[in-house]
């Protein structure tokens, strides 16, 4: 047995076995360092996902490339370090196309988790709605590449009893995409493709005939607590030691390209709403049927995205008109469920809506245009590609005491601690 | 026929036998070739699917690579690109229908001094323009080959320091640096080689004689010497002319290099764009046998046996890095390893290997020919020694300057004779710009690091339409494997395609400042470490330009709502 030798991680002492991967030291030790490629069992990691930078010894790199030595000082959670984590995380909902509330490993993905554990309200890149593919070829597991984050373990860790290759990495760059051997695939044993899916860290590789995702919400994995740490952890939007007074305030709302959800979940607390209507007034909203502006608001709340060209004026009158605005739910804050045509070209969609579908008499069908008409835009856009958002609400949709929560901190810089199993993306 | 292979490294070569006989890779060569190497199919598919001059279709009797590097664009890409189409009747990209012409875009492919320059069938042409293009396809269509239409590359060396203090640019006789080994340590060829403060001239200046120290401390054999020849970095074609004009200087660096850590067997990794130069590597490895300075007892030193091969790549920039050049020798898709181990520890096939870039190699040999103290005779005191610079762009007078280190921006522009120079880059895209500011700043280690290009562009040409071509380069360059490099540099491009020739708001400068700290700081290999470094730098350092091109009010941003109701507009 070696020697144990004293590392200090944020200038905590700890002692551990030299040459042991870093993540695994600081996880035993309930620092959980993120990331989403590491396997306690690889001696080479995979060293993919980069979620796990840290500050080593006065250099920026990934823990899971660190074997601990003595006097090591790591540097976890400093702002620096935080935001550069969550950025790389962010990328990867900006590069792949995460639908959650369409997706049968919500609950149980690593990727969602982190998204959870780290509080990643909206993200800072534009998404990129790249075309991707889902393969339906293979016989035992189906392939999402839309949901796929690159971290190559099913490409090293699912093989064949005879060791070869079932997924490999194919194409490079932003092309990279897993492909399956259809061949090699279909001699995976029940056990195997389990693995696979379970190796999987999103929702890229699902079994077929897998019932795991009919659970309940409440049920799945990563629903009420974060992975390792207490059941309900509270999180915190900086507060002021003492919450301005609750003097009366404006607020604006407007579905643009949503499903009203939001709105409904809005008014989903029952006997609060009356409370409410004491501290707000609302000026033009679908609440009370207000259609023009008449008045400047204190706050704007803008669920949906941007579809056509009226979503875009009144999105711009919002910004003229509110001193604040923030997106509740996927869509306002990326595009959401209506940005799922954003992949396919307009013409394509709308000529299969309206000229080719099953339900329109083949040379009926007319594509409808009217300059009276607001124009549909090339692709959904996310509200924070027209104008500028002051902050975001995630959820589809985000539950009510969420959404008054935060306003109520916006507006009045009251508490918004948040449960984990609360705040959710699906 | 697909060719036999007996193991994972002869698959890159059986790749190109396939791709050379057929025009493509057919499906019955992926199933042949893994069923020789027991590995899956879609193992066999990701590395063809890797490189980008192996392919999947058919690509044509006549492959046209045109190069649209950023000097390329600047001297006629468009014209020519457009050319080609025409007289062709192909167009970019696609499998050609005529099964005749194939025409395909490349990043740079060392030509940056005869630029707009193409490949085709892999033989060069250089200095093209319409008229040029025209007469090459009509011969072409006639049956004449490409090996005989093809251009003779000039060296256009146009400087080296005088009064005999040339290190590269010098006469060559072979032996003369080999044979310095008789009687002499291993050890003290490493010292020599130390003392001379030889550096990595492939971009990452680690000090040659550490790195040698580390494989020599090693016990494992056998050990590896490989020479970098990869030269990828747009604007950089020095590499070009030692091949072509010292290929046996290089190949006598690499025997040095064996000799010192105890290697016995060396590789050339060939990029694939300077195939048209394999011939004279070949012939001077032949020539180093017929001497005995190759192969058993080289020199008459007893016990000093060592031989050298060619591998060609396939066309990945990436494959440059050192780790991913050592897996893509393996016959694996091109990805850098993780730096858990060094080459020199864990390389070619997981034994011990020593890196070295091909002017790195030269440079050692004149160690051992002209000895330390020449070296320690130019350059300066911290950065002795010379550099070779590829020149090209906006200058009278594009081609290879040897200088020494400590010469200044300013002196360097007087030499190639830069008229109006605006904006320079310093080591390609990976490296930095320098606006005029800093031209009195020097090439020196510890001032202005060079790898090699020198790109110069004057006030014609847009900064960001610079930038916009740099950042497609990383985004296609990439391997893919780690997030940041993968999906970030594809953000960054995105930006900048969107941003286009309109005004920015001013968070769109500052979010592509941050975003490629995060790039830089989080990727896995110095691809995705110095994608955004220029970029970054160009913010930085040309802040006039960037303040007019900034909208004024910040809430709205660059949306352009007239593009995008244009595809619902067509149903009018
Ligand atoms: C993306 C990338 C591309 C590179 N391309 C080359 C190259 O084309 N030629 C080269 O010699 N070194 C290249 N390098 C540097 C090599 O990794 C390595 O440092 C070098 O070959 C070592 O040899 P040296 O010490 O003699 O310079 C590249 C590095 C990176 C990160
Ligand atoms: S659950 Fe995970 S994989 Fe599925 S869409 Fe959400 S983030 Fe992506
Ligand atoms: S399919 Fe899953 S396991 Fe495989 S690389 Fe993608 S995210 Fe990772
Ligand atoms: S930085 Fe880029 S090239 Fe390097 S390993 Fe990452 S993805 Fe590959």
């Amino acid at each position: 047995m070696t020697e144990e030798v004293t590392l200090t991680i944020d200038g905590r002492e700890i002692r551990a076995t030299p040459g042991d991967n870093l993540v695994k030291v600081a996880r035993a030790h309930d620092i959980n360092i993120p990331s989403l490629c590491y396997f306690e069992h690889l001696d080479q990691p995979l060293g993919t996902c980069r979620v796990c930078m840290c500050n080593v010894d006065g250099r920026i790199v990934p823990a899971c490339m660190q074997r601990v030595h003595a006097g090591m000082e790591v540097a976890f959670e400093t702002p620096k370090l935080s935001d550069m984590r969550h950025a790389v995380l962010e990328m990867m909902f900006a590069e792949g196309n995460h639908v959650c509330p369409a997706c049968p490993k919500s609950g149980d993905c690593d990727l969602q988790r982190l998204g959870y554990e780290m509080e990643v309200r909206t993200v800072r890149f534009p998404h990129l709605f790249k075309d991707r593919y889902i393969d339906l070829n293979a016989k035992r597991t189906v392939v999402d590449t839309n949901r796929c984050v690159k971290c190559a373990r099913c490409v090293e860790e699912v093989r064949t009893d005879d060791g070869k290759q079932v997924y490999s990495f194919c194409n490079r760059g932003n092309e990279t995409v897993v492909a399956i051997d259809y061949e090699q695939e279909a001699r995976l044993t029940d056990a195997q493709a389990r693995k696979a899916m379970r190796v999987c860290p999103t929702g890229a590789i699902i079994v077929r005939g897998e019932p795991s995702w009919t659970r309940p919400f409440g049920d799945r994995r990563y629903d009420l607590h974060p992975i390792r740490g207490p059941e309900t952890l509270v999180r915190r939007k900086k507060t002021k030691a003492t919450p301005n007074k609750r003097d009366k305030k404006t607020v604006a709302t407007i579905s643009l390209a949503g499903c009203y959800g939001c709105h409904m979940s809005m008014l989903d607390t029952d006997l609060g709403l009356i409370d409410r209507v004491d501290i707000i007034e609302f000026n033009k909203s679908p609440l009370n049927d207000i259609k023009e502006f008449t008045k400047r608001c204190d706050l704007g709340i803008i669920e949906g995205g941007v579809c056509n060209s009226d979503n875009v004026e009144v999105l711009k009158e919002f910004r003229r008109q509110c001193d604040v605005l923030v997106c509740i739910g996927e869509c306002a804050v990326w595009g959401g469920v209506p940005a799922l045509r954003n992949t396919i070209p307009l013409r394509e969609c709308l000529e299969e809506t309206y000229l080719h579908c099953e339900s329109v008499e083949p040379g009926q069908g007319v594509v409808p245009f009217d300059d009276d008409l607001p124009k549909l835009l090339d692709r959904v856009y996310a509200c924070n590609e027209i104008v500028k958002i002051d902050h975001y609400i995630p959820g589809c949709p985000p539950n009510a005491d969420i959404i008054w929560k935060s306003v109520a901190n916006i507006l009045w810089d009251e508490d918004n601690s948040i449960l984990y199993s609360d705040f959710k993306y699906d | 026929m697909t060719p036999p292979v007996d193991d994972r490294t002869q698959l890159l070569d059986a790749l190109w036998a396939c791709q050379k006989r057929h025009g493509y890779i057919r499906d019955e060569d992926v199933a042949s070739l893994a069923d020789a190497l027991a590995v899956s199919k879609i193992e066999i598919e990701g590395v063809v699917s890797f490189y980008h001059f192996l392919h999947r279709q058919p690509t044509g009797d006549f492959t046209v690579y045109l190069d649209n590097s950023i000097v390329s664009e600047c001297k006629g890409f468009a014209r020519v690109k457009q050319a080609f189409e025409h007289a062709t009747g192909s167009a970019f990209g696609r499998t050609p229908v005529s099964r005749r012409f194939g025409l395909f875009e490349t990043a740079c492919i060392g030509l940056s001094d005869q630029q707009p320059a193409a490949l085709i069938n892999f033989y060069p042409f250089t200095n093209l323009n319409t008229l040029k293009v025209k007469q090459i396809v009509a011969a072409l269509e006639r049956g004449e080959p490409a090996s005989s239409l093809c251009d003779e590359v000039a060296n256009n060396i146009r400087f080296a320091p005088g009064g005999g203090k040339a290190i590269f640019l010098r006469d060559y006789e072979p032996g003369r640096a080999v044979r310095k080994l008789v009687g002499q340590d291993p050890q003290a060829i490493i010292d020599e080689v130390g003392r001379a403060q030889v550096r990595g001239m492939g971009g990452a200046f680690f000090p040659t004689a550490i790195k040698w120290a580390s494989c020599r401390q090693v016990a494992n054999s056998p050990k590896y010497v490989v020479c970098n020849a990869d030269e990828g970095e747009p604007g950089t074609f020095k590499d070009r002319v030692l091949l072509n004009k010292y290929p046996g200087l290089v190949l006598e660096g690499m025997i040095i290099a064996a000799y010192a850590v105890g290697a016995s067997a060396g590789i050339v990794y060939l990029r694939a764009e300077y195939q048209w130069l394999k011939h004279k590597v070949e012939a001077a490895i032949t020539d180093l046998r017929r001497r005995k300075l190759l192969g058993t007892a080289i020199a008459g030193i007893a016990g000093f046996d060592f031989d050298i091969r060619i591998q060609l790549g396939a066309g990945a920039y990436v494959c440059g890095e050192e780790t991913a050049l050592l897996n893509s020798l393996e016959g694996k898709r091109g990805e850098p390893r993780t730096k858990y181990f060094y080459p020199t520890e864990k390389g070619f096939l997981d034994q011990p290997t020593v890196v070295n870039n091909v002017e790195t190699c030269c440079a050692v040999a004149r160690v051992l020919e002209l000895g330390a103290d020449h070296f320690l005779r130019t350059g300066t005191t911290k950065s002795p020694g010379t550099k070779l610079l590829s020149i090209s762009g906006d200058c009278r007078k594009p081609g290879i300057y040897e200088v020494e280190w400590g010469t200044s921006i300013h002196e360097v522009l007087a030499l190639c004779g830069a008229n109006a120079p605006h904006y320079i880059q310093v080591s390609g895209p990976s490296g930095e710009c320098v606006s005029l500011r800093e031209a009195d700043r020097r090439l020196a280690l510890d001032d202005l690091r060079c790898g090699g290009s020198f790109m110069i562009f004057d006030h014609t040409r847009d900064i960001l339409g610079i930038l916009r071509n740099f950042t497609e380069f990383f985004k296609h360059e990439s391997c893919g494997v780690c997030t940041p490099c993968r999906a970030g540099n594809f953000l960054v491009q995105r930006k900048l395609t969107m941003i286009g020739s309109r005004l920015a708001r001013a968070s769109d400068f500052s979010d592509l400042h941050n975003w490629g700290k995060v790039i830089g700081a989080t990727s896995r290999c110095g691809l995705g470490v110095s994608a955004t470094n220029s970029l970054r730098l160009a913010i930085e350092r040309f802040p006039e330009y960037f303040k007019s091109r900034i909208i004024p009010d910040d809430n709205v941003t660059h949306f352009d709502l007239e593009a995008a109701v244009k595809a619902h507009e067509e149903f009018r």
